[in-house]
């Protein structure tokens, strides 16, 4: 049976950089992913990444990916592609599929770094041809280069939601609005003014009454909501759209952890039930660690330092580190998180984080 | 319809070097992109039926989760056409319901 040192679940920025530090320790790294190209998410993203200069802001989100792939290359990390795992079992039994056939790889330690999936939204029309994901379309446009449509309503104002509008128009659709239900825009002001200047109206206070058509999307009907929530009559808008894209929030990826048994905790501002982890990244089952969007929903930056966490951590418990040398290299990426959780969008992530590891504590 | 020019990705720069057929329709596509990327270029949107009240469905997060977009693919059933590259001379089918094995003539 194959056998490895760490198994990394999920080439994402998470996984990726837990592989390289791991790697870097002398551990082996073997990376599975089910896609055939590595990068998770990063690959759909042209735009330049916010933040700060060592969280590699101001470079665009795939060149991210493809800096962090050959440094995984030079460091003689495995990455296997089209490997869909199913299944983690006794002892760190790790079973996947490639090809349509059954594989197994036993580890002594396992990262699960698998990211997050998009948020439905359920009105009338919702599942007609022509309403996506957000992502869904920005996989679209900027990995397989085919716009899904011209004419598209945007759901949600969040980052994610201003982007791939952005996005959108630059590909060579008409973004004809952004709708939100909240009283006012979720994401960043640089992200809105950006649409804004191209024309896009942001219609806040507002949802989805309909989406029309019989075969696919043929329109959208919106209304205002009022302070309660509640549709307005009377303020219905007509938009004449074929596509709509929703990016109403992700949620964690964790089907795998609950399988392996992991403890949870509910923290809705992470993305609703989040497996619990101590400051090493290991959940509640031992040898078995957790890094990026899986641990709660934060973004690019904050995935890769989970991850390098998870890379030391392993790398440490395996031997590859003393104690000193991977407590200073720890206490170094601890700093680089908490920088990353400030700021009026980083903060509520930095108490609902603390709330995670209490409840890591509270368990002990 | 493709984004064959753009400001940051630059022009396509990719042949189109592979014929699948949809629904017995030539339709031009590139080997090894997504199938859905193929029919969506075309202007295709619906991918199959449901079940029982044989409602239209397409592609829902174009990553292989959602399952909302698989169809009949060289006569296997429930292919997520999303994360299936496509490959010269495929012969692809709408799929009505859970769909049927073989290639319907
Ligand atoms: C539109 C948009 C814009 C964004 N902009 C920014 C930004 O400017 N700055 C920023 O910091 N962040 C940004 N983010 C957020 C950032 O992309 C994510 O937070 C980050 O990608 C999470 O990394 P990850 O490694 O945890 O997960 P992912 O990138 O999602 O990677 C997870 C990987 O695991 C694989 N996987 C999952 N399950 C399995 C399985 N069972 N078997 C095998 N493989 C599996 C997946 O296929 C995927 O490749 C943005 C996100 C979006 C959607
Ligand atoms: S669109 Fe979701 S699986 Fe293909």
């Amino acid at each position: 049976m194959k056998t490895t040192d760490i198994a990394v679940i999920g080439a994402g920025p998470a996984g990726l950089s837990c592989a390289v530090e791991a790697a870097r320790a002398g551990a082996q790294v073997t990376v599975l992913d089910e896609n055939l190209k590595p990068g998770g998410q990063l690959f759909k993203q042209i735009h330049k990444f916010f933040g700060s200069r060592e969280h590699k802001a101001g470079i665009r989100g795939f060149r991210i990916g493809q800096q962090l792939l050959e440094e995984t290359e030079k460091l003689g990390v495995e990455v296997l592609l089209d490997a869909a795992v199913y299944g983690i079992y006794e002892d760190r039994l790790i079973a996947y599929i490639t090809d349509g056939k059954d594989h197994t790889i036993k580890a002594k330690k396992i990262v699960m770094a698998t990211g997050a999936s998009e948020n439905a939204l359920a009105f009338p029309g919702c599942t007609l041809p022509g309403v996506m994901g957000a992502g869904a379309a920005q996989t679209m446009i900027n990995v397989n280069r085919v716009l899904p449509g011209q004419k598209i309503i945007m759901v949600g104002s969040g980052n994610v939601g201003l982007i791939v509008s952005y996005q959108l128009m630059q590909a060579g659709a008409d973004v004809l609005a952004l709708i939100e239900a909240a009283p006012k825009i979720g994401g960043y002001g640089v992200h809105a003014a950006k649409i804004r200047r191209a024309g896009v109206q942001i219609y806040t206070s507002t949802t989805i009454k309909e989406v029309l058509g019989e075969e696919k999307v043929e329109g959208v009907i919106a209304v205002n909501l009022d302070e309660k929530w509640q549709q307005v009559t009377g303020t219905e808008k007509h938009f004449n759209a074929d596509t709509v894209c929703l990016a109403v929030g992700l949620s964690p990826l964790t089907e795998l952890a609950w399988m392996a048994g992991c403890e949870f905790t509910f923290i809705p501002s992470l993305g609703g039930h989040v497996p619990i982890h101590d400051r090493n990244m290991e959940t509640t089952l031992k040898g078995i660690y957790i890094a990026g969007d899986i641990t709660g929903v934060e973004e690019a930056s904050s995935a890769m330092e989970e991850g390098r966490l998870a890379g030391v951590a392993c790398a440490e418990s395996l031997e590859y580190y003393d104690e000193n040398k991977a407590l200073e290299l720890k206490n170094q990426i601890w700093d680089r998180l908490d920088a990353l959780r400030t700021g009026p969008f980083g903060e509520g992530r930095f108490t609902a984080k603390l709330k995670q590891l209490d409840a890591r504590r509270q368990l002990a | 319809m493709r984004v064959l020019n753009h400001p940051i990705l630059g022009d396509e720069t990719r042949q189109f070097n592979a014929t699948i057929i949809v629904d017995g329709k030539q339709i031009q596509a590139i080997e090894g992109e997504p199938i859905a990327a193929a029919l969506l270029s075309a202007g295709i949107k619906k991918f199959r039926e449901t079940q029982k009240n044989h409602k239209p469905r397409g592609i829902f997060c174009a990553i292989g989760r959602c399952t909302d977009c698989v169809m009949t693919v060289d006569g296997v059933p429930n292919v997520r056409t999303c994360i299936t590259p496509v490959r010269d001379g495929m012969i692809i089918s709408t799929q009505k319901g859970l769909g049927k094995w073989g290639i319907e003539r």
